[in-house]
């Protein structure tokens, strides 16, 4: 048996390894040839698994590397799994990384630690090709904390930064928070089923005996791990912050992969959301309320990067809408067309920050479009794509989405569709927003920026111009369609067929109303927009304030944890309680022996007497008892 | 009879103990203790017509002996330190 | 030379190694540590011996001596080598070298004595462990804590004297329970079946009422409640580790915790099945408690041994919750989980020794930026970090996760059905992993990252001894984290004959009917607890 699989994995860690541990000394062209080369590798292999794959008719591959663990009947295997759905997210992973990489080259080449950044980011692609690949939960899971570790190291990759370093922290907590629901979640199954086995598992849900354990239950265990990963409401809060780190990271692991591994989870598994109408609900009412939320955030943020974070965080709310109207391949589908036209974004942002020298407030950009006009063409494209201008690739997923939302028998309703159509709206509306301040109108630089302003080298406008080609023609691949067979769509009742070209309609005209409003607001300088601004203070400032949540989470948990723990247990505890009744004890023996020593205080005279008083008693006794 | 003899002095030298502080008359005091039960163990080795109360007797002589050869010089070299004979001045071994 | 021998060779290698310290001249305090690593990596490398000779697919004893002690009680000198302490033999093993090499600047005082004390405890813990006697065993256990006691109370810091005493006093007071519960049971082993005999094995066929067995169970439990130790139990071992030198703190939480644990596992529940059964649920929840209070409290230190000294005590509570679930993958996930702590808390402490020998404080506040400052120092550091919270391919994860696993499956015969305790116990113990990843990060990146400050400057990075000691750390942990079915298959019979020694029904009521059942695995058998204990009295 080959072991192509293993070798998708195997291919980054190596070049973790070597970059890791001899990087530094072997030079930047040795570490950027190690850090693209086997990456690219990877997706050469993939591809040639997908080859294998349709050349097999789409029977799924499976690979044991080895036996982690066997206990008594248990039995935990490290083992692959590739089918089309694998081959979707693993083609993503390594095509998109590799791209970065490239990328990479040109962002990171003044940076000292240049051998430690490629050393984590493929690290970070071994642990989400393990994420993608794995057969057992236990391996996704292993994926899992593994790039939320990655994710750790990259944000905080100038740990000297303290806020920087904090983020990173941020992230990985929030994320554990959600892993804790994922572990129960893994508990639960292997109780009920004795496999983690992700196959088995869908084979056992889908079977004609349903296992007896709540399939809601257990899909809400696992999508409180999702959200998490995710960054759903309430467990979002980590990915702005995650912004932090360099600005090709947040491209790869905070928008076109890592986060979408929610998704992943919830697609691998739809065995079982299929039979968790509850689990399913929730999952679209979070999805497309955090999709409203946090697009109405993004609205009026004025960082480039925070836009775009909480756009990611509003388009992942998209995609658990489709997951939770049971459009799995949907939800697949914008996965692959976000990683192209977000990625291009975040890589955009990252040109024009490179261009700036490190300025990333969009108040004090303005008028870049002829100054560095590859970024600007392609960072166009892509936000058409966001915004879902036809016919680029946003526009095909998202369209899906909207009419599954509406329409899908597994839970869509006209709600639905008509909060999901809102965000599409504000999503076109601050995604010209973004494109309007930076590109357009006065420059606001000051003169030292303008002066140093510059287009990105060829490495980094050329993968530019790559993605912003695959967020153009990317929609025209139908992934539902080759999903099908694994993931199908849900029914759609007959009556609600002829509205499908109306929404079609609809959608378009969002995206361009949300275009014009843009343009009309921001249009004159900038006047519109402050007028509005003066209007509603009060909702300005808690849009700004991103609705305080982060304050709240601080006052309402973070806070009395520390409170309980330091005053609780450790004073009152620890300190007075434990330590307290171990003192009391120790003074009272100290005591009584005290008392007791006067007695032994050395004349003889006194020890004499005791003893007749001995020999009396015992007469006593012997007397009465005798 | 004697038994009566052998508590009087086992008596009067536990008092003698007790109530004295010069050191030389509380030895002779103990040694007064030791010799009542001398008497009593004779006395009931007569009664009982055995050995056992007479050849205990004789252990006690030889301890008695001994303990007094090594307590006489205890009581010069403690004399020597503090100038007198007062045992109360050397209750210095107290918890 | 035999089986037997070799063990045996392992067992008293320290004895000869303290013989020969006494007899190098004076004032030579480099060939004492020289010697004393040697003595120490030949222990290491026999016992590796041992443990790749160990036959995984025997049941029983492997390497065992037995011969006649003290004839007139049924002493037998017993010891062997068996699934339950072979991994913690390893691990004694394994961290005697790195203790001797990481000591050897931070101790310049009586070296001579320093290195005989250490091996002197090197033997009681290895005694401890493969003592198949429990009177061999009592012996060895009451002996580690003489050097240990010395060694706190000699090299420690300031508040040395305090801290031992805690120390000393409160295990003492366990031990005295337990030589009590000792008597009393071989005394009623000899009265019911007319045996005299202190051998483990003759032991586990001890039948005692239930009201009996509940009070040893008691007086074993706190005994080795102090030792793992179990809130609320717990207040010395601050102190103490926060007191030792490196070289004790890295034994007491690299090996001597783990003796309650293994204690708790090879003595108090197999010998008082009944009562354990009983009371499974109590000390599951003790466990979780511990669990979270150890988290908590780790939140909130200021003194960087005292946050590791705080983890330990919640990550043996995970120890504890995969023991008392009776669930051969918690007992499995418990015996990870030993061995994991072991190399982490151990690896940790050293790691803290070393940046104390530079910059002689153990105060959080006063560092910060060490990534910048001892790159090197501060992979390692960030390493072993990883794997106490537990990430997976590092042996924390090992441990946790089938731990975890294996208490949400706990089947305790009083929640047969339903079973949602155990479910709950689990969940509560996985707001452990969350708080173990607040407390570590939180300490590691106050320590490794932000603006670079140290009380000494310039630090010197660590220097070839130490990467050696780190990098054999951490090469275990990732052993342990990506491969542990190995050792896990020489550790597995052993779950089992615990799983089943707990399960029996040993109150000496239906001896006979109980006798002819094949036993079964304690969910499935509906075993009635709450036997009435009067019908033995009579």
């Amino acid at each position: 048996m080959s072991h192509l699989l293993a070798l998708i994995v195997v291919l980054p860690l190596a070049g973790f390894l070597l970059n890791g541990l001899a990087g530094n000394r072997l030079g930047k062209a040795f570490v950027s040839t190690v850090g693209c080369g086997l990456p690219i590798l990877a997706f050469a292999v993939a591809v040639k698994c997908l080859v294998d794959l349709q050349a097999a008719g789409g029977a799924p591959r499976i690979e044991v590397a080895y036996t982690w663990a066997a206990i008594g009947d248990s039995l935990f295997e490290i083992a692959f799994y590739f089918d089309a759905l694998t081959a979707v997210m693993v083609l993503i992973v390594t095509g998109v990384g590799s791209l970065i990489h490239i990328y990479s080259i040109g962002y990171m080449k003044a940076d000292s630690s240049y051998a430690r950044y490629y050393a984590y980011l493929n690290l970070f692609l071994f642990f989400m090709l393990l994420l993608v690949l794995g057969r057992s939960m236990l391996v996704l899971f292993v994926g899992w904390e593994g790039v939320g570790l990655a994710s750790y190291l990259l944000i905080g990759f100038w740990f000297e930064d303290p806020d920087k370093a904090r983020a990173g922290k941020k992230a990985f907590i929030t994320n554990r928070i959600g892993d804790a629901g994922f572990l129960l979640g893994m508990f639960l199954v292997y109780q009920a089923l004795g496999t983690l086995d992700m196959d088995r598992i869908n084979a056992a849900f889908m079977g004609t005996s349903p296992p007896a354990v709540s399939a809601s239950l257990l899909g809400i265990l696992l999508f409180i791990g999702a959200s998490g990963k995710s960054a759903q409401i309430p467990l979002y809060v980590w990915l702005p912050d995650a912004m932090a780190g360099p600005t090709p990271v947040s491209a790869l692991i905070h928008a076109a992969t890592m986060v979408t591994g929610g998704v992943y989870l919830v697609a691998r598994l739809s065995g079982v959301y299929m039979h968790a109408p509850e689990a399913s609900a929730v999952i679209a009412a979070v999805g497309v309320f955090t999709a409203l939320f946090a697009a109405t955030i993004a609205v009026a943020q004025n960082d480039i990067k925070k836009v775009l974070a909480y756009s990611t965080i509003s388009q992942l709310g998209f995609m658990f809408v489709a997951l939770g109207v049971g459009a799995y391949g949907v939800a697949i589908f914008h996965v692959y067309t976000h990683a192209f036209f977000k990625a291009c974004l975040f890589l955009g942002a990252g040109s024009v920050i490179h261009a700036l020298g490190g300025e990333q407030d969009i108040r004090k950009m303005g008028g870049l479009a002829r100054r560095i006009p590859v970024t600007f063409a392609t960072f166009a494209v892509a936000t058409a794509a966001i915004a879902g201008i036809p016919p680029l690739a946003g526009f095909f997923s998202k369209d899906e989405i909207l009419w599954y939302a509406f329409a899908s028998s597994h839970g869509g309703s006209p709600l639905l569709f008509a909060v999901a159509a809102t965000t599409a709206l504000l999503t076109a509306f601050y995604m010209f927003r973004l494109l309007w301040l930076t590109f357009f109108g006065r420059s606001r630089m000051t003169p030292e920026v303008e002066h140093h302003v510059h287009e990105s080298p060829l490495s980094m406008t050329g993968v530019l111009v790559v993605l912003a080609v695959l967020s153009a023609i990317g929609g025209f691949l139908s992934i539902p369609h080759y999903l099908a067979p694994m993931l199908p769509l849900p029914e759609v009742a007959h009556e609600l067929e002829y509205f499908e070209t109306p929404l079609v309609v609809m959608s378009v005209v969002v995206a361009f109303a949300g275009l014009a409003a843009a343009a009309f607001v921001y249009g004159d300088a900038g006047a519109r927009a402050e007028a509005l601004r003066r209007r509603f203070p009060g909702l300005y400032r808690v849009l700004c304030g991103k609705y305080f949540v982060d304050e709240a989470y601080d006052a309402l948990i973070a806070r009395p944890l520390y409170w309980i723990s330091d005053r609780v247990f450790l004073r009152i505890g620890d300190r007075q309680l434990f330590d307290g009744t171990l003192h009391g004890l120790a003074a009272l023996g100290r005591r009584t022996a005290g008392g007791l020593s006067r007695v032994q205080n050395g004349s003889l005279h006194l020890y004499a007497l005791f003893v007749l008083l001995g020999i009396i008693a015992s007469l006593a006794w012997g007397w009465r008892h005798g | 009879m004697l038994i009566a003899t052998s508590i009087a002095l086992f008596a009067l030298g536990l008092l003698g103990v007790i109530v004295r502080r010069n050191v030389l008359v509380m030895l002779m005091c103990m040694e007064l203790m030791l010799n009542g039960v001398n008497l009593s163990l004779v006395t009931f080795a007569q009664q009982q017509a055995t050995a056992a109360g007479a050849v205990l007797v004789l252990l006690v002589f030889v301890v008695a002996a001994a303990e007094i050869a090594i307590a006489i010089p205890i009581v010069l070299l403690l004399v020597r330190r503090k100038d007198g004979l007062d045992l109360d001045a050397y209750a210095e071994l107290k918890g | 030379m035999g089986d037997a021998g070799l063990l045996n060779l392992v067992l008293f290698l320290p004895v000869a190694g303290i013989a020969a310290i006494i007899v190098l001249p004076p004032r030579r305090d480099d060939l004492v540590r020289g010697l004393s690593l040697a003595v120490m990596i030949a222990g290491f490398v026999l016992t590796a011996l041992l443990y790749v000779r160990y036959d995984a697919s025997l049941d029983g004893l492997q390497f065992e001596t037995r011969l006649p002690w003290i004839a007139a009680w049924g002493v037998y000198y017993q010891i062997g080598l068996d699934g339950y302490n072979v991994l913690l033999v390893l691990l004694t093993a394994f961290l005697g070298p790195l203790v001797v090499a990481g000591a050897f600047t931070a101790i310049q005082k009586d070296v001579k004595l320093f290195y005989a004390m250490v091996f002197a405890l090197q033997f009681a813990m290895l005694g401890t462990f493969v003592a198949q006697d429990l009177f061999v065993f009592y012996l060895f256990w009451e002996t580690m804590l003489v050097p240990l006691f010395l060694i706190i109370g000699i090299w420690g810091g300031e508040r040395r004297i305090y801290a031992t005493l805690k120390f000393v006093l409160y295990t003492a007071f366990g031990s005295i329970l337990m030589l009590a519960a000792v008597i009393y049971l071989v005394y009623s082993l000899n009265t019911t079946t007319g045996i005299t005999s202190f051998a483990f094995a003759d032991l586990y066929r001890a039948e005692l009422p239930l009201s009996v067995q509940t009070v040893l169970l008691a007086a074993f439990a706190l005994s080795f409640a102090i030792k793992v130790p179990i809130v609320p139990l717990h207040t010395w071992l601050p102190d103490a580790h926060v007191e030792a030198p490196t070289a004790g703190s890295v034994i007491l939480a690299g090996v001597l915790l783990k003796m309650g644990t293994y204690g708790f596992m090879k003595l108090a529940f197999p010998l008082f099945p009944d009562a354990t059964r009983l009371f499974a649920p109590v000390f599951g929840t003790l466990a979780v408690v511990s669990i979270i209070y150890g988290a908590c409290l780790a939140l909130v230190q200021t003194d960087i041994k005292k946050i590791i000294a705080y983890s330990s005590i919640s990550h043996l509570g995970y120890v504890m919750l995969g023991l008392v679930s009776l669930d051969l993958i918690g007992i499995q996930g418990a015996m990870m989980q030993m061995v994991s702590h072991g190399l982490v808390a151990g690896g940790l402490f050293l790691m803290v020794g070393m940046i104390y020998e530079r910059c002689h404080t153990r105060e959080l506040a006063a560092y910060g930026g060490l990534a910048k400052l001892l790159p090197v120092y501060s992979v390692f550091f960030a390493l072993l970090t990883l794997a106490s919270i537990g990430l997976p391919t590092t042996s924390g994860f090992t441990g946790e996760f089938l731990v975890l696993l294996g208490a949400f499956r706990a089947a305790w015969p009083q929640y047969v059905d339903g079973a949602v305790y155990p479910m709950v116990l689990s969940a509560s113990a996985v707001l452990g992993v969350v708080l173990g990843a607040l407390y570590m990060l939180w300490f590691a990146q106050r320590f490794l990252f932000g603006a670079a400050k140290a009380p000494h400057l310039p630090l010197a990075d660590i220097t070839l001894r130490e990467k050696s000691i780190l990098a054999a750390i951490i090469a275990a942990v990732f052993w342990l984290g990506l491969f542990p079915d190995e050792p896990m298959r020489k550790t597995e019979l052993a779950a089992r004959q615990y799983q089943q020694l707990v399960a029996e029904e040993r109150t000496g009521v239906s001896v006979s009917a109980h006798r002819s059942e094949p036993s079964s695995p304690p969910g499935s058998s509906p075993l009635p607890v709450t036997l009435p204990v009067s019908s033995r009295t009579k």
